[in-house]
């Protein structure tokens, strides 16, 4: 965690921008970075399946806060404009984002923040619930990314029967190719992924020497870390966002 | 966790949203996490005009209790009518659409 000095200057800069996307689309994100020439480690954001909300941009300004760059991509951004919840409606109704166009997106988010000039040249993905399934996903079929963080991302286990047009392979398949260490944050009471789902995806990653580290809370089940809903579980979330953040300074630090 | 279990259906009619009267053309009924029920899942309802774009939507989340009782008012309600009004509910029905 970042240590504060009560004397110490601190500023950010927190905005939308347009960035290039799957197929070269141009497509907004929200972004934050700390201001000062850094450099700074950067961190990608896959929102949630209930859209590019409030939560993501409070986020992203958390890990500015914690002296990274961060941005968070509108991965839902082809589907028109709106209130974040009548948008991801409208995802939802539609069967949902395609995988191909998210990985695109990350693809195009991890250039930008290379490119900028007070990176580090490091970058980590970060998602939860259904971005969390985004981030392994895109850790494992994009080469050059330096950490993933997979918070409670369902249907990574998922069986044949389950798979659709848009979410054609189970992510699973991939995880030989998975090129970063990637953490894992679960609870016991989930029900997608179940704890045995999150057993099968740790044995293959043995299987394949993947550096991870998992950690699974007792009493809480999906979506833990979100304190605007019943399923938010206080000392479970603190520990958690203690451990993302000693992770990814371990592996996008300069 | 994201379920994604959804049911779509073409519907004609029209709802009351925020901008007033619209004609549906879609219904999208999926069991999932909601965005401001207070509960873990629940039965979700939007009526939608895909021209129109994704603001134009009468939205609903129901516990699956309460979603099961609406289930059942909707029944009951048609079957009543048919009752009532015989063939005419069906010919109200496509005229419609």
């Amino acid at each position: 965690m970042h240590q504060y000095r009560t004397d110490m200057y601190e500023g950010m800069l927190a905005e939308t921008v347009m960035m290039e996307g799957h197929r070269g689309d141009a497509i907004n994100a929200y972004f934050a970075r700390p201001l000062g020439p850094g450099p700074f480690p950067a961190v990608l954001l896959i929102h949630h399946m209930p859209g590019w909300d409030e939560w993501y941009r409070e986020i992203t300004r958390k890990f500015a806060h914690h002296g990274y760059l961060a941005t968070s991509p509108n991965i839902y951004y082809r589907f028109g404009h709106g209130s974040p919840d009548d948008v991801a409606a409208k995802v939802r109704g539609s069967g949902g984002v395609p995988d191909d166009s998210v990985v695109g997106d990350v693809e195009g988010a991890v250039g930008l923040l290379r490119s900028l000039p007070y990176s580090n040249g490091k970058v980590g993905v970060f998602g939860t619930c259904s971005g969390g399934r985004h981030a392994f996903l895109a850790a494992c079929r994009l080469k050059g990314l330096d950490a993933a963080v997979d918070c409670w991302g369902g249907n990574v286990v998922v069986p044949k029967e389950k798979l659709t047009p848009s979410q054609p392979v189970p992510p699973i398949e991939y995880t030989r190719d998975l090129s970063c260490p990637l953490l894992g944050l679960f609870g016991d009471e989930d029900q997608n992924p179940t704890l045995q789902q999150v057993a099968v995806l740790e044995q293959e990653l043995k299987k394949h020497g993947k550096a991870h580290e998992f950690h699974t809370y007792p009493k809480a089940g999906h979506g833990f870390f979100y304190y605007h809903s019943p399923s938010y579980r206080q000392e479970q979330a603190v520990d958690g966002w203690k451990k993302l953040f000693a992770f990814f300074n371990k592996y996008l630090s300069s | 966790m994201c379920t994604g279990i959804v049911e779509s259906a073409k519907v004609s009619g029209s709802g009351k949203g925020p901008r007033g009267w619209f004609k549906l053309d879609e219904v999208n009924v999926s069991f999932d996490h909601p965005f401001d029920a207070s509960v873990e899942h629940s039965l979700n309802i939007d009526f939608v005009n895909h021209a129109e774009g994704p603001s134009l939507r009468i939205a609903v989340e129901l516990t699956p209790e309460s979603a099961r009782k609406l289930v059942e008012a909707i029944l009951t309600s048609l079957t009543r009518g048919e009752v009532q009004i015989g063939k005419d509910v069906t010919l109200t029905s496509q005229q419609l659409t």
